[in-house]
């Protein structure tokens, strides 16, 4: 059976075989699925060009009859506070990265390259922290935040997070990847070791950077949990809790309702779209999304 | 002596480097734990400054609860209906994204679109495409005959609805974890499946992919779990556990507990017991990870 199938006459109808036949059934499904899963996406910037009345319309077209699509945005951007929202998301998003960048690899580096009493404790710790979620500790946070009276500023927004024991975690198993000849070497010649933190050691993990930079982006853009309880003025609010004020009739514009959310969940899904490998690599980084 | 003073000095900037993030950690991790055991030992409310001692009280309240019960078996539920679908659903998209050609990186984009959005602005989309009265669902469902669902009104549907807005929003991501695990696969060891006969795809998928595939199928397992159970942002958006506590899950009512009734030493307990499913999550994924690693 094998041999025939090799000669060069079976080739020609090899293309009619089930098993190409199937491939395209199988392209086919796989661009069904894929339509599913894109399909919100069009109906949300289809219904954020809409009036109200032609967003529940029985006879839904993807293309408006009627092009509402610069009121509603105009209405979005100039009319309600969402450039405030966008930016405190921002300068949230902003915030936490660098301070954890800040703290986690000069850290990382003590972990993985030096010497010291309590290393070993330390890290451990640090693996230990990985595990607990922001809502295992949110009480006594809000508790402390609320008897140093700092709710609703942007410190409260960040401070949980400002140290990433994972970052500590990922970028000390990425330092310890690096030769230890070199940074002898360097040593030799003179090097500090915070020379040799600026000079060689980061510029090598510029691809772990890059991925974290990423996830923890991603995950502070798109939390509503922690500033669901330490945001209490609009000037405050970020652009994800935003989206919880339309469950108290915030807007009964319903065309300008889904300019909102498309503004809000754009930033993150047009960055995706232009750094499309370091997104995948970074978000699926941790392996618990969300 | 020359290497032990520079030895000194390393140790100094060792201490000096990894202080910030130790002084960071203490107050952010090691201090909240210990204070969340101890409030969990209180009946302390955040309205008024007294409060005493009461043991274990909150954990028996806690587990005579009918609420605390409720939310429970609403986890479990949803964690039944959502788990498998994570699982195969996403096993089976990535198999078959891995053998296309010329599709597979806009496939790959298209399904992981979900993962980056905003989930609090697309559950409002869902909640539109899910509307009860004029929602594309339902219109969808009735062009084909069959009947409109009240997705977020009906107790009985509700855990259902959000499963399947979970599972949109997890399958492009369990999909990648997926993708990497198949591509780690050596080539040969499906020419050699071949020559011993193992031509039909099942026969490759359960002789080759799946035992190779054992520690990521473990990882995402036990990931998606962490996820099922961390459920909040559709529920606090859509239902606020609604219809008659009919979605309340977990995280939902420890959130209610603790932030609108303000029973802090009761959500303490909740928190920790929450704690206690994540690290029964990570010792299982600790435990098999070690075993199956060394193919």
């Amino acid at each position: 059976m094998a041999d025939i199938s090799q000669t060069p006459t079976a080739l020609w109808f090899d293309r009619f075989k089930p098993k190409s036949l199937g491939r395209v059934i199988t392209s086919v499904l796989l661009f069904l699925g894929a339509w599913v899963m894109v399909f919100p996406f069009i109906w949300m910037i289809s219904s954020s060009m809409k009036p109200t009345d032609e967003v529940y319309d029985a006879d839904f077209s993807i293309i408006p009859k009627t092009f509402k699509g610069f009121e509603n945005y105009y209405g979005v951007i100039f009319e309600q506070p969402y450039l405030v929202f966008l930016m405190n998301s921002m300068i949230v998003c902003i915030g936490i990265l660098i301070i954890q960048l800040l703290t986690a690899i000069p850290a990382a580096y003590a972990l993985a390259k030096l010497k010291f009493r309590g290393s070993t404790i330390l890290f451990g710790t640090v693996i230990a922290a990985i595990t607990i979620p922001i809502n295992v500790t949110s009480i006594p946070l809000y508790i402390g935040l609320v008897r140093v009276g700092l709710l609703d500023t942007y410190f409260a927004m960040m401070f949980p997070f400002i140290v990433s024991v994972f970052a500590i975690f990922l970028f000390r198993q990425f330092f310890r990847g690096f030769p230890d000849s070199i940074i002898q070497a360097a040593r030799v010649d003179g090097f500090s070791e915070i020379e040799i933190i600026l000079r060689l050691i980061l510029p090598s993990a510029v691809p772990a950077i890059a991925a974290f930079s990423v996830f923890s982006f991603v995950a502070h853009w798109n939390d509503l949990y922690w500033p669901l309880i330490v945001v209490q003025s609009q000037d405050k609010m970020t652009a994800t809790l935003s989206m919880m004020q339309y469950q108290s009739a915030f807007d009964t514009d319903y065309g300008r309702t889904y300019a909102s959310a498309t503004v809000v969940t754009a930033p993150m899904v047009i960055a995706f779209l232009f750094a499309r490998r370091l997104f995948i690599r970074g978000i699926t980084m941790t392996g618990v999304k969300g | 002596m020359a290497a032990s003073k520079l030895q000194r000095a390393q140790t100094r900037l060792a201490y000096l480097l990894v202080l910030p993030a130790t002084l960071l950690i203490l107050v952010i991790y090691i201090i909240p734990i210990l204070f969340v055991f101890l409030g969990s030992l209180t009946d302390y409310t955040l309205v008024s400054d007294y409060y005493e001692f009461v043991g274990f009280e909150n954990y028996q309240k806690m587990f005579g609860d009918k609420v605390f019960a409720n939310a429970l078996n609403n986890t479990f539920f949803y964690a039944v209906l959502f788990l498998p679908g994570a699982f195969i659903i996403s096993l089976i998209i990535a198999i078959a994204i891995q053998e296309q050609k010329q599709f597979r990186s806009i496939l790959e984009v298209l399904y992981f679109l979900p993962v980056t959005s905003t989930l609090a602005a697309m559950a409002l989309v869902w909640a539109a495409l899910m509307d009860s009265g004029q929602g594309v669902i339902n219109n969808t469902f009735q062009l084909f005959g069959l009947p409109r669902v009240n997705w977020f009104g009906n107790e009985d549907v509700v855990l259902y609805s959000l499963a399947i807005i979970s599972l949109w929003s997890i399958i492009g991501f369990n999909m990648v974890l997926f993708l990497a695990g198949l591509t780690s696969i050596p080539k040969n060891l499906y020419e050699a499946a071949a020559l011993d006969g193992a031509d039909h795809p099942l026969d490759k998928f359960f002789r080759v992919t799946w035992p190779m595939l054992g520690p990521t199928a473990m990882f995402v397992a036990v990931t998606s779990s962490i996820t099922a159970f961390k459920l909040f942002d559709t529920v606090a958006i859509l239902t606020q556990g609604g219809p008659d506590r009919a979605s309340e899950v977990f995280l939902y009512l420890a959130f209610l507990e603790g932030f609108e009734y303000f029973n802090m030493g009761y959500s303490a307990a909740l928190s920790l017991f929450f704690l206690g499913i994540i690290f029964l999550f990570a010792l299982v994924q600790a435990l098999f990870s070690d075993r199956n690693v060394h193919y």
